[in-house]
């Protein structure tokens, strides 16, 4: 491991997403057009369900994107040789997921930011806890996006496959996560699954920051989604081989 | 010590296949050595040897008198894949400025590298609007950050024009020049004269190691003869 290396791979990350308006605006601007758009949805129904939905959109956005970027982007440094002009050099595994990773974080930190500045700002959703907090909930959701998206590029042999894990990947978690039909209500079975899926736990953050000035289980949610992103960039740095077949 | 590379008995398998069959070589210092052969012949496999990135391998290779991939070798040795292996969507100098920073090389070491390929005038310009042959050497001005003593260069010259060529060929043997080993390949025979020596390669075994005088000699052809009638004559002769 050297900071060094790790530096210098999220400066070129980003140095790389600068020059890339248009990824720019579908990672930052993007989640806010939704959000909006949802919102708007909501407007004229009572009972005021953007409360309900707005939370599990906030952590939501930063996975989902997160996820695409990453894999679609260590895809291309996988198949353009960069990868292995990279392990060639002195670079260590860590010091090339950690770049990534802190890159995306980065990215994700001013995403996240704007969406809850838009959502609480704007669009009133009611937020209880420290918004602060809700900002780390979401890093925390992207890294793990991103740690996803890592491990998944190992196996996709071009862009679109890659794009493909999102629909086998992503979206039974946001089937799952409680947004659609809240997790307790749930046949047994597929609670059991949501209850243990990463995404719900960021879901459940997120809620339970709007309901309540508590943090305890903030905390703990928070715990689960890095303990994935964790396990994720473990699973990822298995798949980055230096000497390849 | 006068050899970066010695190699014995180097068998790969990639997939389910055998592709090298126990190889015996040494890559000198201070020569260019030519890796040519047919597409397909295993010399991109060959080459990810050298530099460790292989999996697979068997037999010993040492680099330096260390074995290939050590990490004591990766700051002294540069490596070109056979695609040019930069950021497309980055401009010359912040390609540069990246592989050097990996490689904790200085500021200036950008600037040398890039006038040493020669595009000085395109240094701001984004990868993916150069043509094909400017990129390539992007790839190759990366491969001369800190100044390796050991080149490794996956059919450097591939795409471009005859001039270009001629500079680059000039530009390995000034870098042989001042002791560094030069490994080029190239599947195109009419390169194989700008070499001092030759490994001609085919299906995974060398079918001839020598300078190209030597080559010749032994297909038992005249020196004005070429490489590529030489090649033809080992392959008929040897049994298949
Ligand atoms: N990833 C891989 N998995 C399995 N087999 C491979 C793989 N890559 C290459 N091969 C096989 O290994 C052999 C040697 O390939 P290699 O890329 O070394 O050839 P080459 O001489 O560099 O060819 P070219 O001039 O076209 O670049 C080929 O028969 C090829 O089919
Ligand atoms: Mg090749």
């Amino acid at each position: 491991m050297s900071s060094r290396v790790t530096l210098a791979v999220a400066g070129r990350v980003l140095a790389q997403l600068r020059r890339d308006h248009r990824t720019l605006a579908i990672m930052v601007v993007l989640p806010c057009l939704l959000i909006s758009l949802l919102w708007w949805m909501f407007e004229d129904l009572p009972g005021a369900p953007f409360d309900r939905v707005g939370p599990a959109l906030l952590a939501m956005f930063p996975f989902i994107v997160m996820f695409l970027v990453t894999s679609v982007t260590t895809l291309r440094e996988r198949s353009g040789g960069t990868l292995e002009r990279l392990l060639a050099m002195p670079m260590g595994r860590l010091d090339f997921l950690f770049g990534y990773a802190l890159a995306f974080g980065l990215v994700a930190a001013v995403q996240s930011a704007a969406a809850v500045g838009l959502a609480v700002g704007l669009l009133d959703l009611s937020i209880e806890g420290p918004v602060w907090l809700l900002t780390v909930v979401a890093v925390a959701d992207a890294v793990l996006g991103s740690a996803l998206g890592l491990f998944v590029s190992a196996f996709a042999r071009s862009e679109f496959q890659a794009v493909q894990f999102m629909p086998a990947l992503v979206i039974p978690q946001i089937l799952l996560c409680g947004l659609f039909v809240p997790r307790p209500a749930l046949p047994a079975v597929l609670e059991g699954i949501g209850d243990v899926l990463p995404l719900s736990a960021a879901v459940d953050a997120m809620t339970h920051l709007t309901r309540s000035s508590s943090t305890g289980e903030v905390w703990a949610d928070l715990a689960v989604v890095a303990g994935y992103a964790a396990a994720g960039l473990a699973l990822g740095a298995a798949t980055l081989r230096r000497r390849t077949p | 010590m006068t050899s970066a590379v010695e190699v014995a008995g180097l068998t790969v398998v990639r997939g389910r296949r055998e592709v090298l069959h126990g190889l015996d070589f040494t890559i000198p210092l201070g020569e260019v050595t030519g890796l040519l052969g047919p597409s397909g012949c295993g010399k991109s496999t060959l080459m990810r040897v050298l530099v460790g990135v292989q999996a697979g391998v068997a037999g010993t290779v040492s680099v330096f008198g260390e074995p290939a991939g050590s990490r004591s070798l990766r700051h002294r040795i540069g490596y070109v894949t056979q695609a040019p292996s930069v950021y497309d969507d980055l401009s010359v100098a912040e390609n540069l400025a990246f592989f050097a920073r990996v490689l904790g090389e200085e500021r200036a070491e950008v600037e040398r590298c890039i006038a040493a390929v020669d595009l000085g005038d395109q240094a701001d310009q984004v990868v993916a609007r150069l043509s094909g042959g400017q990129r390539s050497r992007v790839g190759l001005a990366v491969a001369l950050l800190g100044s390796p003593s050991l080149l490794v260069l996956d059919e450097p010259t591939v795409g471009l024009d005859p001039v270009l060529r001629e500079d680059l060929w000039s530009m390995f043997h000034r870098l042989a020049a001042t002791g560094v080993a030069v490994l080029v390949s190239s599947h195109v025979m009419d390169e194989a004269e700008r070499c001092d020596r030759l490994l001609l390669m085919r299906d995974g075994v060398f079918l001839a190691d020598g300078s190209p005088a030597e080559i010749k000699r032994v297909a038992g052809l005249t020196d004005d003869a070429d490489i590529e009638q030489a090649f033809l004559a080992i392959v008929r002769r040897s049994p298949t």
